[in-house]
């Protein structure tokens, strides 16, 4: 049994789904440990790294071959049910959020290292290989994979694919669409596909491209080749204090203008560096409004000749201190209090919620200006760190969901920082993915006709509308909801539509 | 001026009769051949916004992409997958096409710089994905997908690309190397953290390219040896290959692009071979057996283009798995579902 083709102006309704059988037939392919259907087992699948929402779905498939994966998704197709792929679960946007109707499919079992080639510079990996556990395996060999997400000790190389995550070295070294080679994946109807090869294109469509940050809606992934490149004999850090936000920004502006491309270009203000300093003593200047790290990496003479460059356009930009990091453990010193800006926010709050627009890096003073605005309408208090390189924010509006009010405040406070970031020029998501927690926001980032179209592309890959229905793209009923609540300067948005 | 454009470009589409999309026509040799009636977009033209310190410049279809690469450099800067103008190239033409010059190995292709595209469908309907941010997944990457598409599923209006800063430091060395060792050479060197942006290898002789800091450029050259190339012969040597002028790429024998795994061993192919891209992009020029190359490239993990002249009956492209023609069907009908655009340019089923 298929569902007729799902359209893009109304959600699906699963509520037919024989849920006996379907487990039935999930135990006939699945090793006895692979299958959870017990309330108890289903709990910690619950949701992934973006607590705020929960669901139990009606079963947990664990399959540890890809001949497995294949028997799980023709089950769940021939009964109809969502299947919503997940890795290591550590996604900020809910897109692991499990369906009320469907089998979460988890590709944690998945994790064999299957080939490292020093001399193609490839790694061949199952999905839920750890993006740490890669560098890790070719760390012997002089090789690194590039991209770093903050989660990447926990997060998984499938679960990087499908967010095509980013990390604090993406400004020179790419996303995650910039260092995978080729994806294997396994479409609903059960065929076997691969995406992309191990030359540097592929004949027709870069489906590649597509397929990676498609956030589990077009195909499971069950292997993916890696690009791996030389680990830099050197990288260095810069730490740069301003007294005041704006010149840090326009000292960024500075850098890229003087020709340089840092290896990693950050910014954290004054109440996130207080966050982390207590937790991490990564020696922060506390009395700047803002720092920015500023690292160059490459050989011995290409660091001390950017170094050099970067501390003369940082001085000139009205840096008022300046330290370079003299060892390798005073580099890594530097970088943990960026990276651990996230359990920082948690523990001066009892939640935080973390923001992820992306916006030209010229509007960041009217960002950070809006943002100490919404602090005072929404009454919260938000930190701010940014991958300033390529004008990616992580505001962290702190909140405490025991207090009545509070995550309905947030949710407002991050929606309109959101929306400010389109209205700005930029996006909703630069890295962290729609999922379905910013899912009524795309309907401020797209119209109608770029909607239909995004769910043309999935009918193309997922015709049944199974893999990860309800993410991702909102329904244009759902927008047309949604946009009465948020009218657009008088204009109705969606005038197409109905409204309930 | 825009929007007359548009409303004459939507009104040809609107007509449901297939159209040949076309640039500044530098690229009319490549893809397979296309019957519709002539769709000219030279007149969609001009940069619409260029922020240098935002690394990113926004340009209409029909700019000419030497007028592009001149406003890149008055700011230093450049499209740094190096995209072939042969002749007029258009930036629209050079987005459909995909190719990339001798960077690309080291730097990406156009699908990687690719930010945003704005497009109009094969029912008139104008959309815009992407943006102008280096960080966005908002919703699926269609600018990337209209990279290399071949103008198939829609005609690109408007792209926003990154650029990037033009490297301080450059030179050009030369070996004389057989191909096995070449080969071998550029695999091991690229697993070096060395600047080395570009390589080509022909008749025994392995030239290089390095850019970057000028003192990490000077100590990759000392470290290499070989023969340095004086700047100005430098220039004009990549420059050849970039544009297909060097004197390999004259005459009317068959061209074919046989994109490969850069480990891939010499292929035992008749013809002339010259590598590019590390040792993954392979010229041959021959009249050689289709199935023969396209069976060897397959074996060897890649696949193989008919780039220029020959017969183009037995298709340009490598065929498809079954699975995946059929999803780019589908692509195609849900883009251009009258398949006016340039229908059969890249396979005949699109």
């Amino acid at each position: 049994m298929t569902q007729r083709e799902h359209s893009a102006d109304v959600a699906q309704d699963f509520s037919g789904i024989d849920r006996a059988s379907l487990l039935a037939e999930l135990a006939r392919c699945l090793p006895a440990s692979g299958l959870l259907s017990a309330e108890e087992d289903l709990k910690p699948y619950e949701c992934d790294g973006l607590s705020a929402y929960r669901q139990v779905p009606i079963a947990v498939a664990l399959p540890e071959t890809e001949d497995q994966v294949v028997a799980a998704i023709k089950a769940c197709r021939a009964a109809g049910a969502p299947i919503v792929a997940r890795g290591a679960g550590t996604g900020l946007s809910a897109g692991a959020l499990p369906h009320p109707q469907g089998v979460v499919l988890s590709l944690a079992k998945m994790r064999k290292i299957l080939h490292v080639d020093p001399v193609a510079r490839v790694a061949v990996v199952q999905p839920g290989v750890r993006n740490l556990a890669i560098s890790e395996a070719a760390a012997p060999l002089g090789l690194y994979y590039a991209p770093d997400p903050s989660s990447q000790i926990a997060c998984s190389i499938g679960g990087n694919v499908a967010e095509n995550s980013g990390g604090v070295h993406c400004l020179k070294y790419g996303l995650t669409v910039h260092n995978v080679l080729r994806v294997r994946a396994v479409t609903v109807v059960g065929d076997i596909v691969e995406f992309g090869n191990h030359a540097l294109d592929a004949p027709g469509y870069d489906l590649l491209a597509l397929a990676i940050g498609s956030e589990g809606m077009l195909a499971v992934v069950t292997e993916v080749t890696v690009k791996l490149v030389p680990k830099p004999e050197l990288a260095q850090v810069i730490m740069a204090s301003f007294d005041d936000i704006m010149k840090a920004g326009d000292a960024v502006a500075a850098v890229i203008a003087a020709g340089i491309i840092p290896a990693g270009l950050e910014m954290m203000d004054k109440p996130a560096t207080a966050a982390v300093e207590p937790y991490v003593k990564a020696g922060y200047d506390l009395n700047a409004e803002a720092i920015l790290l500023c690292e160059s990496d490459g050989t011995a003479e290409e660091v001390a000749e950017e170094i050099g460059r970067m501390k003369a356009v940082l001085e000139t930009s009205g840096a008022t201190e300046l330290r370079v990091s003299q060892s390798e453990a005073e580099r890594l010193r530097f970088w943990a209090g960026r990276k651990a800006a996230f359990p920082a926010a948690g523990r001066i709050s009892p939640d935080y919620y973390c923001m992820d627009g992306t916006i030209p890096r010229k509007r960041l003073g009217e960002m950070l200006t809006a943002i100490h605005a919404m602090e005072k309408k929404y009454r919260l208090r938000c930190i701010n760190v940014f991958h300033a390189g390529d004008g990616n924010l992580h505001p962290l509006i702190l909140y405490d969901a025991n207090v009545p009010g509070e995550l309905e405040r947030t949710e407002a406070f991050g929606a309109e920082i959101l929306k400010l970031s389109v209205d700005l020029g930029g996006t909703i998501t630069g890295e962290h993915g729609v999922g379905y927690e910013k899912i009524n926001s795309m309907c401020d980032q797209f119209g109608s006709d770029e909607l239909r179209m995004f769910h043309a592309i999935k009918r193309a890959f997922d015709p049944d509308g199974l893999l990860n229905p309800e993410k991702g793209i909102p329904t244009l009923h759902r927008c047309a909801e949604f946009g009465r609540m948020h009218v657009h300067g008088g204009n109705l948005k969606f005038p197409e539509l109905e409204r309930l | 001026m825009g929007e007359v454009m548009l409303e004459a470009f939507r009104a040809r589409i609107l007509e449901r009769k297939p159209l040949r999309l076309r640039g500044g026509g530098s690229k009319d040799f490549y893809g397979g051949l296309v019957s519709g009636d002539l769709l000219d977009t030279a007149g969609h033209a001009g940069i619409v916004s260029y922020e240098p310190t935002e690394l990113v410049i926004t340009a209409r279809c029909g700019t000419p992409l030497a007028e592009l690469e001149s406003a890149l450099a008055t700011r230093q800067q450049c499209l740094a997958c190096e995209p072939p103008h042969f002749g007029a190239a258009t930036v629209g033409g050079a987005v459909a096409a995909g190719l990339a010059g001798p960077r690309r190995a080291a730097v990406g292709g156009m699908r990687d710089f690719v930010l945003g595209v704005k497009l109009m469908d094969g029912e008139g309907r104008v959309h815009r994905f992407g943006g102008e941010v280096m960080k966005n997944v908002a919703g699926f990457d269609v600018s990337r997908l209209i990279a290399g598409s071949l103008g198939t599923l829609g005609l690109v209006l408007e792209v926003s690309l990154k650029v990037l800063p033009v490297p301080p430091g450059d030179a050009s060395l030369r070996f004389e190397m057989p191909q096995d060792k070449a080969l071998e050479a550029l695999n091991r060197w690229a697993g070096q953290p060395l600047p080395l942006v570009a390589n080509c290898w022909q008749d025994g002789v392995l030239t290089l390219r390095l850019s970057g800091a000028q003192a990490a450029v000077s100590a990759a050259c000392a470290r290499l040896g070989g023969e340095a190339i004086d700047g100005v012969e430098a220039v004009a040597f990549w420059q050849g290959l970039r544009e297909q002028d060097a004197e390999y790429f004259a005459g009317d024998v068959p061209l074919w692009r046989l994109s490969v795994p850069s480990v891939a061993p010499p292929l035992d192919l008749p013809g002339t071979t010259l590598i590019e891209w590390g040792g993954a992009q392979r010229w041959l020029r021959g009249d050689v057996d289709p199935l023969r190359i396209r069976e060897l490239a397959t074996r060897v993990g890649g696949h193989a283009t008919l780039f220029r002249g020959g017969d183009k009956a037995a298709g340009v492209f490598a065929p498809l798995q079954p699975a995946l023609m059929e999803v780019h069907r589908r692509l195609k009908q849900s883009f251009d579902p009258y398949r006016v655009f340039n229908p059969g340019r890249m396979y005949p089923e699109l």
